[in-house]
């Protein structure tokens, strides 16, 4: 395309170039140029949300569900301010983001003007990068360079600030095929001498773990991390962020790991000799004390991020570079030779009998619903549909992690690092977006549910196939469980009895919604909310005060998991 | 542990209070910071002098790195010769009493007086941190009115053979 555009024109041109179908936001005042050129063409879908956070949670489902960058405008100001927890929450989790803002015109920043905020300076440490355009001539370059850097090395968020006579001047549209920026190379290939290493130490292990995180899924690894603990007999156990990278089903699958992860998992780190972790950032609620994590192991980690290597623990072979590429070197190398322990069939006895002796499992009851009950109900329910469930945060989510069997990634949406409640919702309705042809269940707690309910006018203008569950036991329960346990049953602002019918409330959106308080009646309110085309709310009024186990203690080390 | 790390980046809009950001959020100690352009298009230098154990330094020339804008982190340690200098400015009290001394002080370190008035001379002095601490000493008894040191700036020795 030659001749001149106006910085609103160019900005649709990029997004048409870079593939993007949907942008979720809200206009105003700022972008209102970019809104009116979003009306004047069809190849790119706004979605209305009625909240900024809605917005890039959208865009983040999007993102997570498919792999592409999800993208995101907000006006400035109140617009911008608002979108700050989406992109904080993409960020810890490393999702690629583009989120756009508006700006007040570039003679009247730094003015305190109406609707003006520093959005560059506030989301710096909760972007990867970001940029304020302040000429429309280097637009259609600045966009070119925010996807690129949002999608490539460890993925993130990243912001750029238009202000709104830049939407307005004209230059001439070009834009570029390529990118090279002298300061970003992130590294792909790792070290060829260390991964020789690597398999060696690998070949020699008596009781050897993967630790599978989230940057499996990112780099589409899962089916080398598979391949090399089938080829050998190598039990693995995955973080929050990295369920569904290895097949929950499979033998060697030990779980989640970490402060609400299985018996066999936990213990399996601190009996281990060698931990090879593979895309994960032995985050606290990971490692418990860390002084005390895998006390007898060597670390082997395998991660894209330099800064995460030997971080929070001492890493003896650190590889430098992305997990598919470093994993397929590594798998040619352990090619001929596939030498396994001799004493592995111990090993893996012993973890057998660590499952036996607690494996993950509750109380039923026929007098209440317990929310474990649902979890796996649902899982049984659903298996053949293979659909993407989402997560709001707490007691809920964490169930879900561990009754609900993921066994392919890219299926299960939470917020991990940041813990961001209100995420789940908008996420599962943004993979909704991006998966017409899918289910997608989310899963939510009655508090978190009500910190973004305002898009279920999103879910009554689309009619998707969102299914949303409600675990409702009107208290802030992560937190309720905390008081029980460490706080002497002080329940300080927890209780949360006092919300809307939720029943009603979808109802008055045109949402077809249903409430359970009985057992005999779960099975039958699940498979209607299956079978039902379009969007379904359900309301289940679960046990009130039923806690998460195990649990490993703020602090403590993995070992001393409360197991009831 | 004190450590120099060199920094070169993208002289753009933003950057140094990306590395202050960083420094401020992740709980490291900035010592000094010294921020100039250098002769490359639009590249600056920044020299900043950090304290941290073996763990934390590896972690602050990492998240350096990191950062979209950098091109270069060096790290000078004693286990790389390099040559670090510091300059700074000292205005002094002056009466017929003390000009003397402090010109004999100014003297014995190659300092300058780059600016003279009834009662105050403006002393130009460069050298290691230790060499502007020495002088500091020493004149601070005969009065001092004002004080700027820029920071340290370090380059790597070149190899003798």
């Amino acid at each position: 395309m030659s001749g001149k555009l106006k910085g609103a024109e160019i900005f649709i041109e990029c997004l048409k170039k870079e593939g993007v179908k949907h942008l979720f936001g809200i206009p105003g005042g700022a972008i209102i140029d970019l809104h009116d050129a979003i009306y004047k063409q069809k190849d790119i879908e706004f979605i209305l949300t009625r909240h900024e956070q809605g917005a890039v949670h959208m865009a983040d489902g999007y993102a997570r569900s498919t792999g592409q960058v999800g993208v995101s405008l907000v006006t400035s100001g109140p617009g911008a301010t608002n979108a700050v927890t989406g992109i904080a929450t993409a960020y810890m989790d490393s999702i690629p983001l583009v989120v756009f803002t508006g700006q007040v015109p570039t003679h009247l920043i730094g003015n305190d003007a109406f609707q003006e905020v520093d959005i560059v300076g506030i989301t710096r440490s909760c972007t990867k990068h970001n940029f304020l355009v302040k000429d429309v001539k280097d637009l259609a370059y600045t966009i070119k360079k925010a996807f690129y850097i949002a999608r490539t090395g460890r993925p993130g968020p990243v912001l750029v600030d238009i202000p709104k006579d830049v939407q307005t001047a004209s230059c001439e549209f070009e834009y570029p095929d390529a990118i090279h920026l002298r300061s970003y190379n992130p590294t792909y290939h790792g070290n060829p001498k260390q991964i020789k290493k690597v398999a060696k130490v690998i070949e020699q292990a008596e009781r050897p773990l993967l630790y599978i995180g989230g940057g499996v899924i990112t780099s589409n690894a899962h089916k080398e991390v598979l391949e090399l603990a089938e080829r050998l007999q190598i039990p693995a156990f995955t973080t929050l962020m990295g369920i569904g990278a290895f097949p929950a089903d499979h033998p060697l699958s030990l779980g989640m790991a970490g402060m609400h992860g299985t018996y066999k998992a936990n213990m399996a780190i601190q009996y281990c000799d060698l931990l090879i972790s593979i895309g994960a950032r032995f985050d606290d609620r990971i490692t418990g004390k860390v002084s005390e994590f895998a006390p007898n192991a060597q670390v082997v980690h395998i991660d894209i991020d330099p800064t995460s290597i030997s971080k929070n623990i001492k890493v003896d072979y650190p590889i430098v570079g992305d997990a598919k590429l470093v994993l397929k070197e590594l798998l040619s190398i352990l090619k001929d030779n596939n030498k396994i322990h001799q004493n592995r069939k111990k090993w893996l006895d012993l973890i057998k009998k660590w499952d036996s002796e607690h494996p993950l499992s509750y109380e039923d009851s026929d007098k209440v619903i317990k929310p474990q009950y649902v979890i796996q109900l649902l899982n049984k329910l659903t298996k053949e549909l293979d659909p993407i469930v989402s997560t709001e945060v707490g007691q809920h989510q964490m169930w879900v992690a561990q009754f609900y069997n993921f066994n392919k990634p890219r299926r299960f949406l939470t917020s991990g690092g940041l813990g961001t409640m209100g995420f789940g919702f908008p996420a599962g309705i943004g993979a909704s977006f991006a998966n017409p042809d899918k289910q997608v269940f989310v899963i939510a707690g009655d508090g978190s549910f009500q910190m973004n309910l305002q898009e279920l006018a999103v879910l009554a203008t689309y009619k998707l196939q969102t299914k949303v569950i409600i675990l409702n036991n009107s208290y802030l329960g992560m937190v309720r469980q905390w008081q029980q346990l460490f706080y002497g049953r002080r329940y300080a602002n927890t209780n949360i009895e006092v919300q809307p019918d939720f029943v009603k409330l979808s109802e008055s959106y045109g949402i077809i919604a249903k409430r359970v308080e009985d057992k005999k009646d779960v099975e039958q309110a699940l498979t209607e909310l299956i079978n039902y085309n379009g969007p379904y709310v359900l309301d289940i009024k679960i046990e009130r005060e039923e806690n998460v186990y195990p649990m490993v203690p703020g602090g403590a080390p993995l070992s001393e998991m409360i197991l009831t | 542990m004190k450590r120099i790390f060199s920094v070169i980046v993208e002289n753009e809009a933003g950057v140094l209070s990306r590395i202050a950001n960083l420094f401020s959020a992740r709980g490291y100690n900035i010592e000094s910071l010294n921020v100039a352009p250098i002769n490359e298009l639009n590249l600056s230098r920044m020299t900043i002098v950090t304290e941290g154990d073996e763990n934390i330094l590896e972690q602050i020339g990492k998240q350096l790195n990191k950062l979209i804008d950098t091109i270069k982190v060096i790290e000078y340690s004693d286990d790389v010769p390099y040559v670090e200098r510091e300059m700074a400015l000292i205005k002094m009290h002056t009466d017929s009493s003390t000009r003397a001394e402090i010109l004999r002080i100014v003297d014995i370190f190659r300092g300058k007086i780059v600016d003279v008035s009834q009662n105050s001379y403006t002393i130009e002095v460069t050298g290691s941190s230790e060499k502007i601490n020495a002088i500091l000493n020493l004149l601070e008894p005969l009065g001092i009115k004002e004080i700027a040191r820029t920071g340290k700036v370090a380059m790597s020795r070149e190899s003798k053979q």
